[in-house]
């Protein structure tokens, strides 16, 4: 379980974080998504003690994360991939952590198996590792202590698709026995596929939160015919509401069917018809990725959180 | 968690847990110090140098160099460029690396880990002089048998300490300009510079003002550690050696892990 409650975090005039609130439940995956410099990573070291909130408060399994007595064997932690030291093995990077958890070093061997890396790949070293074999590594150091909290920033990253169906299916089977994964990404799809539930953050701040379902249910219906207008002014004159796309695609609150029938009975044939899915949440995201961009000079003031304080 | 099947057992309140023993961060820190190429080949090359020190010492050397006390002193010597640079790599490293991040994720008390180093640190400072100390005798040994003399065992036990105190300040002090700088470049430059340039400039500047050649060792600390070494020290050098560590090593050292300690690791 993990409790974030009005956190804030400010670095001089920018608000990287601002008054966030959201709770990762046990027996979920948790999509944590948000465009690049949303405050997704500001997030998650507040989160996990590596910074300091400058409000609110963030707990794991109910306690502060820097009050956790061994807080390797309750939260598996991965935050960068690349942040090992290029000149230890892969091996020795499990081996120090599994000496500061006080584990038994046959778990160093047993993990090194689950992230499918082999023996002659952990006696190298990590500065020779790709992105994809870091990725496996974090993975392996985060579990390695049996946790039951997993907080992963972009843990796809590098991942070839086997490696991101694998990620998949590992926290998949992680949530279901129980656990609680909370995991950041700016990539839809990516969340969509795995996140039981969703929270969105852009410049610090939730701006849509729920189960995935929901918020890709909450989309509507999508028909197309060849004749956007008509389909649109038949929909609205039916009592629903419907917007009309560019592409004379049609997206309305009407159900499949009742859209279908609509279209039917003004005549006009339907050359597409199915579940918006997460266009809306897209939209929103798309808009969100936008006011982030870089050569809007409005946006001079929002730029990423990481490296305001390098 | 000796359990072998954490599976079968419920899972642990995270406040049951046992905080992390220092002795296990202590192990781990003496680990880290020998699992880099890097820092590996610079304690590797404590006892390489002790032994060419010796047989140059023993080849070249005269007669009256043959002896227990100039074998130490001889070979100390390079323990006071080598380990400071093994501390600036055990703390700066962790930001150069980035492993910081794994890190104090696993203890987020990162007093906790600081003090780990910093014994990890002393242990390996003491055990290289004392491996120094153990090679001087066996090469005063041989030497005597080769050159047909008899072996000279005129080693001062405390000029020995000072030397050994001498170069723990040197390491304490490459260990405080890591705390203070956080990355590895910058600090091995500081710590170089303090050990070879500032003692140039200080006596280029004694030699031109006679208020520094008075006064300067209360200051400069490289100054100060000089008279360790000596063979006699008064209570005023003492005190030099007092205040330069103070100035030099306390004070940064607090301020430096004080800032460690709020500062967001990224």
């Amino acid at each position: 379980m993990i409790r974030i409650a009005s956190l804030t975090r400010r670095y001089g005039d920018l608000t990287a974080v601002d008054d966030l609130t959201f709770t990762a439940s046990p027996g979920r995956v948790t999509g944590f998504l948000g465009p690049n410099g949303a405050g997704k990573s500001t997030t998650l070291r507040l989160l996990t003690g590596l910074a300091t909130p400058t409000a609110g408060t963030a707990t794991v399994l109910g306690r502060r994360y820097a009050d956790l007595p061994n807080p390797g064997l309750d939260v598996g932690v991965l935050l960068d991939a690349s942040a090992q030291h290029g000149g230890r093995t892969g091996r020795e990077t499990l081996v120090l952590a599994q000496r500061t958890m006080g584990l038994p070093e046959a778990q160093v061997d047993a993990m090194l198996d689950l992230v499918g890396l082999t023996r002659t790949e952990s006696r190298r070293r990590v500065r020779d590792y790709s992105l994809g074999m870091r990725q496996r590594l974090g993975i392996a150091t985060a579990l390695l202590g049996d946790p039951r909290v997993l907080i992963l920033d972009e843990p796809a990253n590098g991942l070839d698709p086997a490696g991101i169906r694998w990620m998949r299916d590992l926290l998949r089977s992680f949530a279901d026995d129980g656990g609680t994964v909370l995991l950041s990404s700016h990539l839809l799809a990516e969340i969509e596929a795995i996140a039981d539930d969703i929270v969105v953050i852009g410049h610090g701040r939730v701006v849509a939160a729920g189960s995935t379902a929901e918020l890709l249910d909450g989309a509507g219906t999508l028909v197309r015919a060849h004749d956007a207008a008509a389909l649109s002014a038949a929909l609205t004159s039916a009592g629903y509401r419907a917007t009309a796309g560019a592409d004379g695609a049609v997206v309305t609150d009407a159900g499949t069917v009742d859209a279908g029938l609509v279209a039917f009975a003004a005549g006009l044939p339907v050359t597409e018809l199915r579940c918006a899915d997460g266009t809306a949440l897209e939209e929103m995201f798309l808009d969100l990725t936008a006011d982030d961009r870089r050569d809007r000079p409005s946006v001079g003031a929002v730029p990423i959180p990481s490296g305001a304080l390098a | 968690m000796t359990t072998l099947a954490p599976d079968t057992v419920p899972p642990l309140a995270p406040a049951a847990r046992r905080p992390v023993p220092l002795t296990r961060l202590v192990d781990v820190e003496l680990r880290k110090l020998v699992d880099t190429r890097a820092s590996r080949w610079l304690l590797a090359a404590v006892p390489l140098i002790t032994l060419l020190a010796a047989v140059a010492v023993a080849v070249w050397g005269p007669d009256t160099e043959v002896t227990f006390g100039a074998y130490t002193a001889t070979s100390l010597m390079p323990l006071e460029l080598l380990l400071p640079l093994v501390a600036v790599l055990s703390v700066a490293g962790e930001w150069s690396q980035r492993s910081a991040l794994t890190t104090f994720a696993l203890l987020p008390r990162r007093g906790r880990v600081m003090a780990a180093k910093a014994v990890a640190l002393l242990l390996v400072t003491l055990a290289a002089a004392a491996s120094v100390v153990l090679l001087s005798a066996v090469a005063t040994v041989v030497a005597a048998q080769a050159r047909g003399l008899d072996a000279v065992w005129d080693l001062s036990t405390t000029l020995t300490l000072r030397s050994v105190l001498a170069y723990a300040a040197a390491v304490a002090f490459g260990f405080t300009t890591a705390v203070v700088l956080r990355s590895t470049a910058p600090a091995m430059v500081a710590c170089l510079g303090f050990l070879f340039v500032v003692p140039m400039v200080s006596s280029v500047v004694a030699g031109v003002s006679g208020w520094w050649a008075e006064h300067g060792a209360w200051v400069d600390l490289s100054w100060s550690l000089s008279f360790l070494t000596l063979p006699g020290i008064t209570g005023e050098q003492w005190a030099q050696v007092g205040t330069g560590g103070l100035l030099w090593i306390a004070l940064p050292l607090v301020l430096g892990l004080r800032r460690l300690h709020r500062v967001e690791i990224r």
